[in-house]
């Protein structure tokens, strides 16, 4: 009887690049819920444009590349980028920056470094800090949660305010738009208030992150968790960079509590815990050797709290997280494990 | 406007002696970029290059007189390692020495053999075993498949065999090379 | 962490990674050890071993009876070859066998006479307990016995090693499907501990420890059983967790005693020998019973099979005979492998015999071990390194390996790979990882055999070169001192000339000097003494005188007899 040839394992596979992107979509979903709640459709908004032009970029590329779009496509990579992109930026941005982003993440950061697996840079961060040097007053006016309470935007003029920068009746853009509680932290901070005083604020009352940003942050940890329960990440990288701007934090908290915020403040506020669950961890960008991966989360954790203290934007995930990027191939190179066989010496 | 003369001329002055000294104090002997040439050729001794063996073909590669793409028996690979080491552009093969090249292993035919020992004096490697008038041998392990041997031979009596695979010489093919996709296609044809 | 037979409390450790992968055990595992109908044909390849292949010392025609030597042994590394049933050499030739490669190669075909008969064997008279190191690889490395966990390493040469403090027999049997050695443990324990017990006295080691993961309770039970009853001190049974692949010789050593075997080491040379538990069951009728190792036991399992079992095989017997006593092949039959699923290979035909290194014969449909699809980019999620027992880097081997940077993906330790199968089993983007390394690694080989090679045709030319030179210079040298001993010859002729007066010719010089030579010999050949002869000797010279005169006068004969 005549057999086919294959090569071994001859096992059933367990693990599938879908399956796992699908997983980090699901953990996505509770903190995209409690985000819409809080800034309004906006969030929808982007996540629906940063698809679409996510999907015809990574279809475009393919093609140019001569491969077949399917297959690459199904991998759902694109869409895991676009939704992280499309929660980190402001919910009223123009809709043609969001695009602009998308496509240079997808177009340059990923497909021209030669597609998934290849990128050495997280393309969601990096489109980010691209809008965010050419764009900064667009970027830096979020949303305020108090006032869409107050005034809460249906869908048709969330959709006109984004794509027509048409604010209702009765408001005016700066009435809409505010920074975000780092930002006016940071602005507090160098008037030389006082870390007590600029907690009385409206957007502080009693909450350790600021108002609007706390929840999603919960709901990002939770679904954070999880993943690490189904293995999609491992712990080393949350951890170490949570840890580390945890302990930052509090070391400077109790040398001066009233200039530096305290420890917990900085974990569940701006993007900490969103970056430390899903954007450090990204596979392809980070370091893949467990100490390695030590040292990258501490050393983001720590260079988002030097950023945020002393630097000169408000929030520093993204260019902690690009930064270490860069040093990703040098780390994994420094710390590889001991192999079996090879005693104390490497 | 003159400190700025004076300083740039001082710092131009400082290098140049720094670079004077390092020149004379640390320098090789011999011809190191040869000795790594030479390292990378396939040692068949040949002469195909047009050079007397391949360590006079290092050294004119080295003094930029000969081409690094005129070792056949070395192919695309050794030309491509000599580029890299070099610093330079990598050449087609198949200007100066041939396209393919056969490799293989000389094997004198014993019964044709008359003991002339002429292919004993034309191998570079002294593979050849024999005495006048004695049978003459290819010692198999030390043959590099030059072909030296087999033109002087006088009765035509040497032929380049081709080394089969057996199944200790045989390996796995690298996924996606074109040995692997044609295992693949053969097996798929096999079944059908 | 485990009980022992002793119930003593044995610490265990553990090594790095590892995987989990359904056991499959329970198909072909239910019943006996079945004995194998006598095939029609058996093939016999000259190398079913590490090291060299053995040399035929029969020859086509000549009738063979069971058990009788066939092909010798050809080095310290190499194993002989019995014929495993009478019967008559039909052919010495080139024929398949179960490899990767689909080459044939070198094999002895053996048309079965019916008949079985057993060569005579002269009883052993070693008394078990006296015997020494030396006679026990001796009968070990006569009987052809390999390491039958699939390494088929010449147990004669482990055998022969000194300094050993630990035994281990193999019992884990880690891979899925897999089932003979649990049902050798069940059926023959007696066997294993006896032989156990030899070779543990032979090699002088403190101790032996039987390594058998906690899936098999019942050959685990068995054998405790039997080392209790059997009264052999410093045997120890010990349960291990079940983990893919415990059963590897580096791991399992990791996983009893802690030690690591040092970067190509062998074991011995940190004081170990590891036996897999049915090559021991050979040593022990081999030095019991004095007969060569003619067969073995393999599992022929999987859903292609009608009839899952483990059947007691001759050597050489085809595989399409052994599917065949296991029931023939079902509806679903679609690959057929050989080994088990995560290091064994496809084969496309079942006409290949049984060799000394086939622990399984696993017939599959696609269904239930589905074709792995052209792997995808990695996306560096780094499964494949958290899993491999070996604590190396794949992702980074693959790497260099894909770019076949041989250097660099020996700097990340390549040749230390055990090719389990791990990470290829976890990658998500389904890369055939281990053929990346099995490639590589054949390549890295190679390049190294290339360099060598280069090196020595490196090292002819020089010689031949300088020895070219050196026969040069010696002509060049010999011909100068010619000319110059020439030259010298004719100053000396012409200072002579100036020396004498007259200056005469050279032809008058000749004359003259030849007149001095033929005066001096004739003054050399004058009789001297002459004078004041006695009377006696005078008498004496004119008898000399008178026979002088009467050989002259008779020339012809004195010529003839010179």
């Amino acid at each position: 009887m005549l057999f086919r040839n294959i090569t071994s394992p001859h096992t059933i596979r367990p693990n599938d690049v879908t399956t796992i992107m699908l997983r980090v979509i699901l953990a996505l979903v509770p903190g995209i819920i409690t985000m819409i709640w809080l800034f309004g459709w906006g969030i929808l908004i982007n996540i629906a444009i940063a698809i679409v032009t996510a999907i015809i970029s990574e279809a475009f590329c393919i093609k140019l590349r001569g491969r077949p779009i399917m297959p690459a496509l199904s991998d759902l990579s694109a869409i895991v980028t676009a939704l992280l992109f499309a929660i980190a930026i402001p919910p009223l941005l123009p809709w043609w920056q969001t695009v602009f982003g998308m496509a240079f993440a997808i177009i340059i950061i990923k497909q021209m470094y030669g597609g998934i697996g290849y990128n050495p840079f997280n393309p969601a961060m990096s489109a980010y800090v691209l809008l965010l040097i050419s764009y900064p007053a667009d970027m830096t006016s979020w949303v305020s949660p108090i006032v869409l309470n107050e005034n809460p935007l249906s869908f048709m003029q969330t959709l006109a305010a984004i794509f027509g920068g048409l604010v209702p009746a009765g408001m005016t853009w700066d009435s809409l738009s505010g920074a975000t509680p780092l930002n006016s932290l940071k602005m507090a901070l160098n008037q030389n208030q006082m870390i007590s005083e600029i907690r009385t604020g409206p957007l502080w009352q009693g909450m350790i992150g600021g108002y609007g940003w706390e929840w999603p942050s919960v709901a990002f940890l939770l679904g954070g968790i999880w993943m690490i329960y189904k293995r999609v990440i491992t712990w080393h990288i949350p951890v170490s960079m949570l840890g580390t701007l945890f302990l930052f934090g509090l070391l400077f908290s109790l040398l001066d509590p009233e200039a530096y915020p305290f420890g917990l403040f900085h974990l569940f506020s701006g993007g900490a815990i969103l970056g430390a669950f899903f954007i450090a961890t990204d596979p392809v960008s980070a370091c893949t050797t467990p100490r390695g991966r030590l040292i990258y989360g501490a050393s983001i954790g720590a260079l988002i709290y030097i950023i945020r203290t002393w630097g000169g934007y408000p929030d520093a995930v993204a260019f902690a997280v690009l930064l270490l990027n860069m040093s990703a191939p040098i780390i994994d190179h420094l710390t590889q494990p001991k192999v079996y066989g090879h005693g104390s010496k490497k | 406007m003159l400190t700025s003369i004076l300083v740039i001329s001082g710092l131009a002055a400082a290098f140049g002696l720094l670079l004077g000294y390092a020149s004379i104090r640390f320098h090789v002997e011999g011809n190191p970029v040869a000795d790594k040439l030479d390292g990378l050729l396939p040692q068949s001794q040949c002469g195909q290059c047009g050079f007397p063996g391949c360590r006079p073909f290092a050294e004119a590669v080295a003094c930029g007189e000969a081409q690094i793409n005129a070792c056949p028996p070395g192919g695309e690979d050794t030309m491509i390692a000599m580029a890299e080491m070099l610093g330079v552009d990598p050449l087609p093969m198949g200007e100066d020495g041939g396209g393919e090249i056969e490799t293989g292993i000389a094997v004198i035919n014993e019964e044709e053999c008359i003991g002339c020992t002429l292919c004993i004096k034309a191998c570079p490697v002294d593979a050849i075993l024999g005495a006048t008038r004695q049978m003459h041998t290819v010692i198999a392990s030390e043959c590099t498949g030059c072909q030296l041997c087999i033109e002087p031979c006088p009765v035509d009596c040497i032929t380049l065999e081709s080394i089969e695979k057996t199944t200790e010489t045989w390996s796995w093919a690298l996924p996606g090379s074109p040995e692997d996709i044609a295992d693949a296609a053969k097996a798929v044809k096999n079944h059908e | 962490m485990n009980n022992t037979a002793t119930n003593s409390k044995r610490q265990l450790w553990k090594f790095h990674g590892g995987i989990h992968v359904p056991d499959n055990k329970e198909q072909s595992s239910r019943n006996s050890i079945e004995p194998a109908k006598l095939p029609s044909c058996l093939v016999l390849p000259l190398k079913q071993h590490v090291g060299s292949a053995a040399l035929p010392i029969v020859e086509i025609g000549q009738r063979v009876l069971k058990g009788e030597l066939i092909a010798e042994s050809t080095a310290f590394i190499s194993a002989p070859i019995h014929a495993p049933t009478s019967g008559i050499v039909t052919e010495i030739s080139d024929a398949l066998t179960p490899h990767p490669s689909k080459l044939a190669s070198a094999c002895i075909t053996i048309k079965p006479d019916g008949e079985d008969k057993w060569i005579d064997i002269a009883e052993s008279k070693t008394n078990l307990d006296e015997l020494t190191l030396d006679s026990l690889a001796e009968i070990i490395g006569n009987a052809g016995i390999v390491g039958l966990g699939g390494a088929t390493f010449p147990s004669s040469v482990k055998a022969s090693t000194k300094n050993i403090n630990t035994l281990i027999l193999n019992g884990a049997e880690c891979e899925p499907y897999i089932t003979c050695d649990d049902r050798l443990m069940r059926e023959h324990a007696e066997k294993i501990i006896n032989s156990a017990a030899i070779i543990k006295r032979v090699l002088g080691a403190n101790e032996c420890l039987i390594g058998i993961e906690d899936n098999k309770p019942e050959a685990i039970a068995e054998l405790q059983r039997v080392v209790s009853k059997s009264g052999h001190s410093g045997i120890d049974v010990v349960t291990i967790p079940t983990l893919y692949p415990s059963g590897s010789e580096k791991q399992l050593i990791k996983i009893l005693t802690g030690q690591e075997i040092p970067t190509g080491s062998r074991p011995t040379e940190i004081g170990i020998v590891c036996f897999n538990v049915a090559t021991a069951a050979a040593i022990y009728d081999a030095v019991t019973s004095s007969r060569p190792m003619i067969s073995r036991i393999v599992t022929i399992t999987g859903d292609g099979v009608k009839r899952p079992c483990n059947i007691e095989a001759l050597l050489g017997t085809p595989i399409s005979e052994l599917i065949a006593q296991a029931g023939g092949y079902s509806d679903s039959a679609e690959k057929l492998i050989i080994g088990g699923p995560m290091m064994g290979f496809t084969v496309e035909t079942d006409q290949l015999p049984l060799t000394k290194s086939v622990n399984c014969l696993l017939v599959v449909s696609e269904s239930e071990i589905p074709t792995a699809g052209p792997g995808m980019a990695c996306i560096r999620c780094s499964e494949c390194a958290s899993v491999c027992p070996s604590s190396l880097l794949p992702q980074q081997m693959y790497w260099h390996s894909r770019a076949q940077n041989l250097e660099k993906a020996e700097e990340y330790n390549l040749s230390d790979c055990i090719e389990c199968g791990c990470c290829s089993h976890v990658c998500p983007a389904q890369i055939p990882l281990v053929q990346y390394f099995r490639s590589t690694k054949t390549a890295i080989d190679e390049y190294n055999e290339a360099n060598a090679k280069n090196e020595r045709a490196r090292l002819r030319n020089e010689a031949r070169t300088a020895r070219l030179e050196k026969l040069d210079a010696e002509k060049r040298e010999k011909s100068r001192l010619k000319k110059e001993a020439m030259q010298k010859k004719k100053a000396a002729a012409a200072a002579k000339a100036a020396a004498e007066e007259g200056g005469k010719t050279p032809e008058e010089e000749a004359i003259e000097a030849a007149k001095s030579r033929v005066a001096e010999t004739s003054e050399a050949s004058k009789p001297r003494n002459t004078e004041n002869l006695t009377a006696e000797q005078q008498q004496q010279i004119d008898q000399a005188e008178a026979r002088r005169k009467a050989d002259s006068a008779e020339p012809s004969s004195a010529s003839e007899e010179k």
